[in-house]
């Protein structure tokens, strides 16, 4: 092909330009995106557009149109709502609860599955399977553990001599309960990031400091944590955006309750929109939200820059 | 093992007994690490072993709380499958997550491959735009998508729940790093062979794209096939609901008969486990490669 162009004494081609006149380009290139495009104006750019626009409105599911002008009049109902602050501080306290246990938990795992060499499709299957189960069957099973008298949790607590909260009933407990089900239900993602990140440490480093007379705790003091710093990172933001967008586990193992002990952000949208008709309100606590995962997404873009620049 | 002669340094010695004494540390070091491992593993298939447990049990025998079974039967599961829409929601779900997984792998390479190999006006206009949507998690989106779709009358029909999902940010930038990262020179051949773009990208470029295409795939598929809080606004029809808004819903109509409950969480992840034992290796890399979440 080299010697084809040089024959020819033509110029050689650029590596992007494809060799092609950019007009042509400009066509085909409409041709391409066309698709994506047209699905993603009408279905998420032009919805966030029409949602925003919404919350100015007194915007009704049940009458066309925008009804009537609001003004800033939804966000200041919710900014001073009882009921949007502590459904926002559920979402917090459940993210506090399942953040912290669901990375170290899951590095803890990753570390030692590191370490062994045979059957890691066993430790793969037992953390990662519960995963890619539906919310609603992980809830179902979840719901039986936590019967109260006869689930198997409350049970097992009782022969070894412990009494069990009402777990799901009892509003001090409900929330660890759906904690506890999430960490279950979501470790083995975390897990298999961890392991990715394990196997890009180069071994010889591991080698050479065993040469020099480190044992495995200090291994992982000085090799193991430093190099997943990044990774550790992607954990904890990807972790901390998922548990905010918390919904299903609310919604079918406690609705929320009991009184209203566990109704996270996303399912006070979905209460205020589709239980009492309240959209043009409903999309105010939806951009009020986004704004805050848009916060976390921003600390993370500047964690990111800063150990970029530390590499 | 190096092999020492018996004049070597004494530093030299030193190091190797040391490595030697580590050998052993390390050994039992694993030992204990696979113990641990091994308990947590275990701890963490109980959940889904007492749920195959309780099913496995006559309704009557669910409330003894004990691993034993006196009387193994089906019938639970004989009862899901004949007295529940659970065959309907299988259906439903197979239907949506297969079309949302299509519309999403081939739209977003298609557009990734304008924006990975072709020079126009706004191309970085345009990627942007498109990045900025993965900054828009979708459940904000649910009230305006709502409107939309009641609104030309879209609400209960398979569409509902497959255009809002197609548009996937995440997806065009992943085909895009794909992408960047194939040499050109297959594609230089072609081009002297005097194949257009569009040939190029289904007969050269997409059979090597695999690894992507089954990241995608899979992925969306298991998203779309898992989503309850959109599916659950738009499906309010029994007959067109997936599995888990079917499931969200019956729940509470099973009451204490819990095998019948378990039977119905069971055949409703059976479809999943076997997504996952097929595809083990591709969500694995899929998750490593990329960490797409959500």
């Amino acid at each position: 092909m080299t010697t084809e162009t040089a024959t020819r004494a033509q110029p050689v081609p650029s590596r992007h330009s494809l060799t092609r006149p950019r007009s042509e380009q400009g066509r085909a290139a409409t041709g391409f995106l066309a698709p994506f495009l047209a699905l993603y104006l009408l279905f998420i750019i032009g919805p966030a557009l029409y949602g925003l626009l919404m919350s100015f409105f007194d915007t009704s599911l049940v009458k066309p149109g925008l009804s009537a002008f609001a003004g800033i009049d939804n966000y200041v109902e919710a900014l001073s709502s009882t009921a949007f602050w502590s459904s926002l501080w559920h979402t917090i306290w459940f993210t506090i609860l399942t953040t912290p246990p669901l990375i170290l938990l899951a590095f803890v795992l990753a570390l030692l599955a590191d370490r062994v060499k045979t059957g890691r499709w066993f430790f793969r299957l037992a953390f990662f399977a519960p995963y890619i189960l539906p919310s609603a069957v992980v809830a179902l099973i979840w719901m039986w553990i936590y019967t109260p008298e006869l689930g198997l949790l409350t049970v097992t607590l009782q022969k070894m001599g412990i009494t069990a909260p009402v777990w799901l009933g009892d509003p001090a407990w409900a929330m660890p309960s759906l904690a506890i089900t999430t960490l279950w239900w979501t470790l083995g993602f975390n897990f298999v990031l961890y392991l990715a990140g394990l196997q890009d440490i180069p071994r010889e480093l591991y080698e050479a400091s065993a040469i020099d007379g480190a044992g495995p705790w200090q291994q992982i003091r000085t090799i193991t944590i430093p190099m997943l710093g990044r990774t550790t990172t992607l954990v904890a933001v990807l972790q901390v955006i998922a548990s905010l967008k918390v919904f299903d586990q609310m919604y079918i193992m406690t609705s929320g309750g009991p009184n209203f002990a566990t109704r996270s952000i996303l399912e006070y949208v979905y209460d205020e929109g589709f239980t009492n008709y309240r959209v043009g309100y409903a999309a105010a606590i939806s951009t009020l939200f986004f704004l805050v995962v848009l916060a976390v997404s921003a600390v993370w873009f500047t964690l990111v820059r800063g150990q970029e620049k530390e590499v | 093992m190096v092999a020492v002669d018996t004049v070597a340094p004494p530093r030299a010695a030193a190091a190797l007994s040391a490595v030697a004494h580590h050998d052993w540390r390390m050994k039992l070091f694993n030992r204990i690490c696979a113990g641990v491992l091994i308990a947590f593993a275990l701890v963490w298939l109980i959940p889904l072993a007492w749920a195959l447990d309780t099913a496995l049990k006559p309704n009557a025998e669910t409330t003894r709380t004990t691993w034993l079974i006196e009387n193994p039967t089906v019938d639970a599961f004989v009862r899901a499958l004949r007295d529940t829409d659970m065959l309907s929601w299988y259906g439903a779900s197979f239907i949506t997550s297969t079309l949302t997984a299509v519309g999403t792998v081939v739209t977003g390479s298609l557009a990734a491959y304008a924006l990975s190999r072709m020079r126009f006006r706004y191309r970085n206009v345009v990627f942007w735009f498109v990045l900025a949507g993965i900054m828009i998690p979708g459940q904000v989106l649910i009230v305006p998508q709502f409107r939309e779709f009641d609104a030309v009358g879209w609400l209960n029909t398979y569409w509902a729940v497959i255009f809002p999902q197609v548009p996937t940010a995440v997806a065009v930038f992943i085909f895009k790093q794909f992408f960047d990262g194939l040499p050109r020179d297959l594609e230089e051949a072609a081009r002297v062979d005097g194949a257009g773009f569009f040939r190029i990208y289904r007969q050269v470029i997409m059979p090597l794209a695999r690894p992507a295409v089954a990241a995608v795939a899979i992925f969306t598929f298991v998203h779309t096939w898992n989503n309850l809080l959109w599916p659950l606004l738009v499906l309010t029809n029994p007959d067109l609901m997936t599995v888990p808004v079917g499931l969200a819903t019956v729940q509470g109509a099973f009451g204490i008969r819990y095998a019948d409950t378990m039977a119905m969480a069971i055949l409703g992840a059976l479809p999943l486990v076997a997504v996952f034992l097929l595809f083990q290796r591709n969500i694995v890399e899929g998750i490593a490669g990329t960490g797409l979440k959500g």
